[in-house]
């Protein structure tokens, strides 16, 4: 089923949490919608559902006006993020329980409860209470119900915020082998993007209740429409700066700025992967830090009159050959982008300058 | 639970003071509860089943027990109700209804009956209109319902409520997405997890019922083998020194208590442990 989401407006007192806020999501597709906390992700997430109300704007199932509709009624699963499990229901009992209230008959059910514990990998644990479960046992119970009445769309709210870093890894998996498999349009809400990437098939970037970028997870990455996509999404470093002569200085950086007036105030915003840099003694930063995190390594550099810039390539990366904590380096920037700071709407200037030291 | 704390790591003073409160416990709880039993007992068992077999007394105890009962009911269901409303809605007035809740547990039961006596004795506001419907509510068995249901009132209301803000919504929420009917996810999931906070209620309603004394006096004066409750029995049976009696009723009542107390204990684990 499709959902069309248009002009979603919600006030929690003066706290505006969705601002007119419209997207498209195709049958059978699977969304992310990916955003920091508090940026309204949830709700949007909620008022599908129909578990909050909007106070303006409406959202249509395959074109259908939505908004009359008990959530009872709506065909929605949901899967909560601490689980909301029935607690004096063994698993079998929780799963069956939407096709219970719905009516149908024990055979059915029985038959059903089945499947899903098959497809879920819950074997054997159909008896038991979601007290004497795991937590990633839980949120796949979770899952095994909202999926039972065969819903027409799947909503989960930060599904696997609630289960250690392990576990989170597999039920991704999990997550994304079951689209393939039943193909119910589904979205998902996470802070994570690393989740939001590697599960899903497009991700609404959502900041301050409005949608700040919707693609694929490619699209998102090598072409962020804003700055505060191109900030969120990955590591980044910021600079600011002003452009003068079509190029703008951070530090001895110079950094190209085609297409934005003289004395505009932009935001630079280079990737930690996106820099390379050698050891020269008449270079213009020095090496802080170097962290190992597992298979990469952090290098964080002070430059001259500009501050911290931090990068980050594997191990065994030909560029940290000599490089150390205290040695003088010379950096250059592969690729950065520049966002004017006031919100002048200009397009991103995607940028592949060749820096120079001054 | 934390652990209970070893005799041999008490140092002196902290030996003294736990002396001191064992001893102010068996003054004030043992000691009379002790003391009532012997007394009862003193003339052998056959004289506290002859006393507790009169008519009088088993009229008295059957009319609390049917008035505890009433209580339980209608303070259960209509407890479950103002919780659920008072947890689960924000409106006008809110918090003036949160705290009006509270008043029978502030107000002297004693209060309450003169209050009752105002509104539906002789010349009180409501008595003409009582008189025509032909009903008498005070010095009659209505008076004492009455009179009870509004001291047992916040009881079964507040343990709910508590259980009802520990568990939050999630679950409710999660039955109404899977296609129940409000009053489905109330049968099947929110009554269930609110059973044990709902048992304590009733419990905790039972013991206030079987024990009230002040407001069914006042309001029911106590009128043998018509408004004559189990307390007020032994306070008449006082009055005309009929001690046996009062004393074998008064065990009765305590035995009632102590069982209620363990059924509150229990109650009490069972629903932290949810």
């Amino acid at each position: 089923m499709g959902i069309r989401i248009e002009g979603l407006t919600k006030r929690f007192g003066d706290f505006l949490a969705v601002n007119n806020f419209s997207v498209r999501v195709e049958p059978g597709e699977l969304v992310a919608f990916l955003g920091p906390s508090g940026s309204g992700k949830s709700t949007i997430l909620r008022i599908v559902a129909g578990l909050d109300t909007a106070d303006t704007g409406a959202v249509y199932f395959n074109g259908a006006p939505a908004g009359h509709l008990h959530p009872s009624a709506r065909g929605v699963g949901f899967v909560f993020q601490h689980y909301a499990l029935f607690r004096h229901m063994t698993v079998e009992e929780n799963i069956a329980f939407g096709l219970r209230v719905q009516g149908a008959g024990r055979q059915r059910q029985a038959e059903r409860v089945a499947e899903l514990l098959g497809l879920m990998g819950l074997q054997g644990l159909g008896h038991r209470y979601p007290s004497q479960l795991s937590g990633g046992q839980r949120q796949r119970v979770a899952l095994a119900r909202a999926l039972a009445p065969a819903p027409k769309v799947l909503l989960l709210d930060e599904p696997f915020g609630a289960v250690d870093a392990k576990v989170r890894e597999e039920l991704r998996h999990w997550l994304r082998k079951l689209h393939d498999e039943v193909h119910v349009t589904s979205i998902f809400v996470t802070h994570d993007q690393e989740e939001a990437f590697s599960v899903a098939d497009k991700v609404m970037v959502i900041h301050q209740g409005r949608l700040e970028q919707s693609g694929t997870p490619d699209e998102i990455l090598d072409h962020p429409k804003t700055e505060f996509v191109a900030r969120f999404i990955g590591e980044a470093n910021v600079y600011e700066a002003t452009v003068q002569g079509r190029e703008a200085w951070v530090g001895p950086l110079r950094i190209p700025v085609p297409g934005l007036p003289d004395g505009t105030r932009v935001s630079i915003v280079i990737r930690l992967y996106d820099l390379k840099f050698w050891r020269d003694d008449g270079g213009h930063a020095t090496v802080v830090r170097m962290s190992t995190l597992g298979d990469r390594v952090k290098v964080e550099a002070e430059i001259d009159g500009a501050g911290r810039i931090l990068s980050q390539f594997p191990r065994r990366s030909s560029l940290l050959q000599g490089i150390e904590p205290g040695c003088r380096i010379h950096i250059e920037v592969t690729l950065s982008r520049a966002y004017a700071s006031e919100a002048a709407a200009e397009g991103p200037a995607d940028l592949a300058p060749r820096l120079r030291a001054a | 639970m934390p652990k209970r704390a070893r005799t041999r790591h008490l140092n002196i003073p902290q030996r003294a003071i736990v002396l001191a409160v064992a001893a102010y416990l068996g003054l004030l709880l043992v000691l009379p509860l002790g003391a009532m039993g012997v007394r009862a007992l003193a003339e052998g068992p056959g004289t506290l089943l002859a006393s507790l077999a009169q008519r009088e007394a088993l009229e008295g105890l059957l009319l609390t027990l049917i008035v505890a009962a009433i209580c339980v009911v209608f303070n259960g269901i209509f407890g479950i109700a103002g919780a659920l409303v008072l947890t689960r809605h924000r409106f006008l007035g809110r918090r003036v209804l949160d705290a009006l809740v509270d008043l029978p547990l502030a107000v002297s039961p004693v209060m309450t009956g003169l209050a009752f006596l105002l509104i539906f004795g002789r010349g009180g506001w409501l008595a003409s209109s009582l008189d025509l419907l032909g009903l008498k509510v005070t010095f009659a068995v209505p008076g004492l319902i009455l009179a009870t249901l509004f001291v047992t009132f916040p009881f079964t209301l507040r343990e709910v409520a508590y259980v009802l803000e520990e568990l939050g919504t999630d679950e409710d929420q999660a039955a109404t997405t899977l296609g129940a009917s409000p009053w489905q996810t109330f049968w099947l999931v929110t009554l269930p997890n609110i059973r044990f906070g709902l048992g304590y209620g009733i419990v905790l309603t039972l013991a206030r019922a079987l024990g009230e004394f002040g407001a069914v006096l006042v309001v029911g004066g106590a009128i043998s083998g018509r408004t004559q409750t189990a307390t007020t029995f032994i306070y008449n049976a006082l009055e005309e020194r009929q001690e046996p009696a009062a004393y074998s009723m008064a065990l009765v009542l305590a035995l009632v208590s102590v069982a209620l107390l363990v059924a509150i204990e229990w109650l009490k684990r069972r629903r932290g442990r949810e």
